[in-house]
């Protein structure tokens, strides 16, 4: 019997299929919020698409009770751009990790934030390839010792935030594997957004590259490091203890014994010279006076979406020259008779 | 003096200039007031390979060759009867063409000091004042003095005066073949409909041409091409890219479908694209992809969600999709895939046309990744073609690669064009919320007799399912590195394509006997040819006989009967002997090559001598 999506509970979005993870991986923290997620969404599984790439986060479709594709690798966010085009109605996810979507699949990546196709994209971030055994990815730190760097790596990272900011994202979001609460409700915003909404999550990879992010995601060092970024509110970390404020063009980082809140940089993730900024915020946190990194909302925009405009286009013509007949079609403008 | 008038079948004229003398216009405008005054035309455009070569240099030159009859004709012709030089780099690089006795009409302006040096003539060395061109019948006109002192009083500049010089020799050639001007001065009229002074020189420009030859003593016999008997009906003149884009719109329709077109800027393919965007009435849907892999990426995703999913390129960007193209094999989804050749391999010769990814497009993917191929054979071919293509993809649920070539995609004919309601519909084998459930659940690989499987879209109640590039159950489409299973579904995905040989039309002598000494089989471009040549020899009482393969992949149930028929198989290809590797190690049949790789179409000369030789050798 078909339910109601207002009906749906967590279950009805699983599959029966195993799910294969290594013991202990992210992914399933993020397989159990999503699930969760659109139990709640009221979107009907059958109007829902999942479409992922290559790597271990591409195995997600496989086990969401939607319909999905799991493409090549880097391509799933090109296949979803056809997909949006074609079939406006659907709600389109693309899986996808920072190999497949940041190294292979870059530039597609770039072009689907940049035409806003009403999208959303979770990029699992890993800072390593598991999938083909713990080689260094584009978001691994300079230095990185894996099996292809033995002497350590050569590569400048991406920092992911800055990148789709250049590239015209109008929803820029970072959560993390290990806290559930806040990643539901990122994935609730990305679900709600208008256009490619682009969400990092921080991703545990048990087995190749354990504790990358153990930094902002450990009880001890979380509060230090991290800064949960709220719509119309300051941005105060460390038990409130500490602050951002901004210091002409440049943000400072301040005791709140020294300041008070309404001296902080309150969020506005409509500010886009603050959103720059705040992608920005991409310190080493062994370096002293680490900016803390920030999750949540970073910017959101509402901007023209390509597959509305791309029937507007087909209306307007429709409108001004009338439905297509293919007769006058195949006849074109100049014909004799013999 | 009295002026002549000499009866011929057929004339073939090249016009030849710098890019911006405007030659492509020219000979399009020819053509269409040859075609609609009933003779036979065949055109082939032929540009230089940057878009703006330095002026007055051979690497410039841009060609238009037609042929128009009184007979039925197939190519553009082999041999030029007129060449029309532009400047002294036009000649050079066309002379080679010209038949002996064969009339050169010189813009005497375009052969100044500057000209010649520009088109490496030695100092002072024009070939219109020393004895090279003995052979030929020159006609020296200063086309570009003429046309100035004829727009004298026009107000134009120098500059826009210079750009209607194009008119004045097609005035000229009017004249010639005794040629009315009313089709282009509507054409004029239409085209600088908002720009009164420059519709008027174009047009005065065009008659100073005309009476220029019907007054200058000179020129003493003009020519007329009667026209010819063509099967009755309504035509129109149409390109093969024209008739790609069109038959995309029409089998869309035919299919109830939405045309989705992912493409990438590529020459010679791009003109399908800029076709397709013109009629978004239709609902065509056209997205120009970031890339090549993007753009066939784009198209799965389109078929994925129920729409009709096409993308186009030439043979770089059909490398680029390769991988992409297999996963459609897997997916088993509707997918067309346009290959408008040109010379390779790399960057190779984007100008110019090869039959070299035959290769590629029946075998060039990782894996066993069968697809089927089709190929068009001239122009207008390319709207029946391509609509088969379409009916073959939706209704087998396979990906399809459709060939066509530099030569076809430019080229145009006359068409006697169908009529909407004469093409059939094609029918999409839809799943169904209910009837498609089974006591397993839903199963996404479960197939019919043509082993073609259901389509399911999103949006379909209970339906939902996950497909991927990994290898897949039998049925269920999970998953499975089962040893058996790989085994069996390469095998399905191979049968699913040998299958469709059952609904295509079985292959048919062309002309000639249907069995003998020998078979010309041809495939694509070289078809106009063939039939020329084939004629030609037939009419002279030779024992030869033309076969053309429309499908390539799988090939025609009876082909094999068909070859073993004659013994002698000659294959003419635009390519270092493709199809006569694929059809001796298929059928044993020790076919003989006829191979050109020049970046230029075969001749029916060529081919006539070939078919000579062969004969004789018997
Ligand atoms: S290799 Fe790493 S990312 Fe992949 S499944 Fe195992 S733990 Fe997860």
């Amino acid at each position: 019997m078909t339910k109601n999506p207002e009906d749906y509970t967590s279950k009805d979005l699983a599959t029966d299929q195993d799910v294969r993870w290594c013991p202990g991986c992210g992914d399933y923290s993020i397989l159990k919020q999503m699930q969760g997620t659109l139990a709640e969404a009221g979107v009907a599984v059958e109007d829902t698409v999942f479409v992922s790439g290559i790597g271990c986060s591409s195995r997600f479709p496989y086990y969401m009770n939607t319909y999905g594709i799991h493409s090549i690798h880097g391509r799933a966010t090109a296949m979803a751009s056809g997909l949006k085009a074609a079939r406006q109605d659907l709600s389109v996810w693309v899986i996808t990790g920072d190999g497949d979507s940041l190294s292979i699949g870059g530039n597609h990546l770039i072009h689907l934030l940049r035409r806003n196709f009403d999208v959303n994209v979770v990029l699992f971030n890993n800072e390593i390839y598991g999938l083909t055994k713990g080689q260094y990815s584009p978001t691994s730190p300079k230095g990185q010792v894996t099996k292809s760097t033995p002497m350590g790596s050569l590569d400048h990272p991406f920092n992911p935030g800055a990148l789709v900011m250049g590239a015209g994202s109008t929803f820029v979001a970072r959560s993390m594997d290990r806290d559930p609460k806040h990643m539901r409700e990122i994935l609730k915003a990305a679900s709600d957004h208008k256009g490619t909404s682009f969400i990092e999550v921080y991703q545990n990879c048990h087995v190749f590259n354990d504790g990358a992010f153990g930094v902002y995601t450990d009880k001890d060092s979380k509060a230090m490091t991290t800064i949960f970024l709220k719509d119309g509110e300051p941005l105060v970390f460390a038990g409130e203890e500490k602050g951002i404020r901004l210091n002409g063009m440049k943000p400072e980082l301040v005791s709140l014994s020294d300041y008070s809140k309404e001296d902080l940089w309150i969020h506005d993730s409509s500010d886009r010279y603050k959103a720059l900024m705040l992608t920005e915020f991409f310190d080493d946190q062994s370096k002293e006076d680490a900016l803390p990194r920030p999750f949540g909302i970073i910017y959101q925009e509402d901007r023209f979406r390509y597959e509305e405009a791309m029937q507007d286009q087909i209306d307007k013509a429709v409108e001004v020259k009338g439905e297509g007949d293919l007769d006058a079609l195949i006849r074109g403008g100049h014909t004799w008779s013999v | 003096m009295t002026k002549t008038t000499e009866k011929k079948r057929d004339v073939v004229i090249l016009f030849a200039g710098d890019s911006g003398d405007g030659m492509q216009l020219t000979g399009s405008l020819f053509s269409n007031t040859s075609a609609e005054y009933g003779n036979d035309i065949s055109t082939f455009p032929n540009f230089p390979a940057e878009i703006r070569a330095p002026q007055g240099t051979v690497a410039g030159v841009s060609g238009f060759k037609l042929q128009f009859a009184s007979v039925d004709i197939f190519t553009a012709g082999d041999e030029v009867d007129v060449l029309v030089s532009m400047n002294a780099a036009a000649l050079k690089a066309n002379l080679s063409q010209l038949k002996r006795g064969g009339t050169i009409i010189a813009n005497t302006s375009g052969f100044d000091k500057k000209n010649l040096r520009l088109a490496k003539y030695g100092d002072a060395e024009s070939p219109l004042l020393d004895d090279s061109l003995e052979e030929y019948r020159v006609i020296e006109i200063d086309i570009s003095k003429m046309t100035k002192e004829a727009l004298v009083d026009s107000g134009l500049g120098a500059k826009e005066i210079e750009r209607c010089k194009n008119m004045f020799v097609l005035g000229f050639l009017y004249w010639m073949y005794n040629r009315k001007l009313e089709n282009t001065e509507v054409f004029i009229k239409n085209k600088f409909a908002k720009k009164q002074q420059i519709m008027d020189a174009n047009i005065k420009a065009l008659k100073a041409g005309y009476y220029f030859g019907d007054t200058n003593e000179t020129f003493t016999s003009r020519y007329e091409v009667e026209s010819a008997s063509l099967p009755e009906g309504e035509y129109r003149s149409i390109m093969g890219n024209q008739a790609t884009a069109l038959g995309l719109i029409v089998a869309a329709k035919k299919a109830g479908l939405d045309l989705f077109y992912g493409s990438y800027p590529i020459t010679p393919a791009s003109d399908i694209l800029h076709e397709l965007a013109r009629h978004k009435n239709y609902g065509v849907k056209t997205f120009q992809a970031e890339d090549e892999i993007a753009a066939v990426c784009a198209s799965i995703g389109a078929s994925f969600g129920g729409a009709f999913g096409v993308t186009a390129s030439s043979g770089p960007g059909i490398a680029l999709k390769a991988e992409a193209i297999g996963l459609a094999i897997m997916f088993e989804l509707p997918l067309l895939v346009i290959n408008v050749q040109r010379g390779g391999p790399s960057t190779g010769l984007p100008t110019k046309t090869e039959q070299s990814d035959l290769m590629q497009a029946i075998y060039g993917r990782n894996g066993e990744a069968p697809m089927v191929v089709i190929a068009p054979h001239s122009p207008s071919d390319c709207f029946d073609t391509i609509i088969e293509a379409a009916r073959i993809s939706i209704e087998h649920m396979v990906p399809v690669m459709f060939l066509s070539d530099g030569y076809i995609a430019n080229g145009s004919e006359p068409w006697k064009f169908p009529s909407a309601d004469d093409i059939a519909a094609i029918k999409p084998k839809w799943a169904d919320s209910e009837k498609s459930m089974t006591d397993r659940g839903y199963l996404p690989y479960k197939r019919d007799e043509k082993l073609v499987r259901e389509w399911a879209i999103p949006g379909m109640k209970e339906l939902q399912h996950r497909i991927g590039g990994l290898e897949k159950d039998d049925e269920t489409g999970n998953v499975s590195y089962d040893p058996e299973n790989h085994e069996k579904m390469v095998k399905i995905r191979q049968q699913k394509v040998d299958i469709v040989a059952d609904f295509v039309p079985e292959i048919e002598i062309e002309q000639g006997e249907d069995s003998g000494k020998l078979l010309v089989l041809g495939w694509g471009s070289t078809y106009g040819a063939i039939m020329t040549a084939v004629r030609e020899l037939i009419a002279e009482g030779k024992p030869v006989s033309h076969a053309h393969i429309r499908y390539l992949n799988p090939f025609p149930k009876n082909l094999g009967d068909v070859l073993d028929r004659f013994d002698k198989v000659l294959i003419p290809e635009i390519n270092d002997r493709q199809l006569v590797h694929i059809i001796n190690s298929k059928f044993l049949k020790g076919a003989l090559p006829l191979s050109k790789i020049q970046g230029m179409p075969i001749t029916s000369k060529e081919i006539r001598e070939k078919i000579l030789e062969t004969l004789n050798e018997s």
